[in-house]
């Protein structure tokens, strides 16, 4: 079940909020003092990367992120409406724009795999997401 | 918290002093800050980030591209870091081979190779 839903447009400067959102949901849930600094970066890459994909494809909708507190694992969903084409599909003009936003894209992506064990991501013709999910421990209830 | 940057020349080194988060919205106040320096003749460059809070891939992305502008000049750029949670982005991304990392402003000054 969806504990906390966030949309914010596709700016940059929306990026922070989300990341202090995802930092604190994340805290409540459980999910190790440690581990929160790697929350924070993993999340700000998802949004900042699904930013690029709005602004640069000139999205209007907003990004989404879903932060799911369950049993014992918090995951963070972050969803953008950016449709991929493949490759193949790419105008031949793109030219160096294209390979340098690809660049980073994959560096964005390069981040989050080396932080989060747990990553899935998927894209399609409607938009794409990045799932994250850290493991949590359980508040130890304090006896009278 | 936003972006705060500085800048000092020791001999022919430029220290600039980034304070704050570098990520994708203030990334591009410090990519203009780096590009300055270098059209103005600054090819030696020390990046203090010990006052930096928070950095992203953005932020890489910005720091790579400075780099890659003083070697066309063959200048330098080295940075300053000792915390733990920055590093490890640096390290996560295989960057700690590409930058000169010091422990000290004054390391990095007195670096030559």
């Amino acid at each position: 079940m969806a504990t906390v839903e966030l949309r914010f447009s596709a700016l940059p400067e929306h990026v922070r909020t989300a990341r202090l959102v995802a930092a604190a949901v994340a805290r409540r849930a459980g999910v190790d003092e440690a581990v929160l600094d790697e929350v924070r970066l993993a999340v700000g890459e998802a949004c900042s990367r699904a930013v690029g994909l709005h602004v640069s494809g000139g999205i209007m909708a907003p990004v989404k992120v879903v932060l799911i507190e369950e049993e014992k694992q918090f995951s963070i969903e972050v969803g953008d409406e950016a449709p991929r084409v493949s490759p193949g599909d790419r105008a031949s003009g793109a030219g160096e724009d294209a390979d340098a936003e690809a660049e980073e894209d994959e560096m964005g992506l390069a981040v989050i795999s080396g932080l989060v064990d747990d990553v899935e991501v998927t894209a399609g013709e409607h938009g794409g997401s990045i799932r994250m999910t850290w493991p949590t421990t359980p508040s130890v209830a304090v006896l009278p | 918290m936003d972006l705060s940057l500085s800048t000092e020349t020791v001999g022919d080194r430029t220290i600039v002093r980034v304070g704050g988060e570098i990520d994708v919205y203030t990334a591009p106040k410090l990519r203009e800050q780096l590009v300055e320096l270098v059209n103005d003749g600054n090819f030696h460059l020390v990046v203090d980030m010990e006052g930096v809070d928070f950095l992203d891939s953005t932020g890489l992305g910005v720091l790579v591209g400075g780099l890659k502008r003083v070697r066309a000049h063959e200048g330098s750029l080295r940075l300053v870091c000792n915390q733990e949670r920055i590093l490890k982005i640096f390290r996560i991304t295989g960057l700690t081979k590409v930058f000169p990392i010091h422990t000290s402003v004054e390391e990095a000054v007195a670096a030559t190779d």
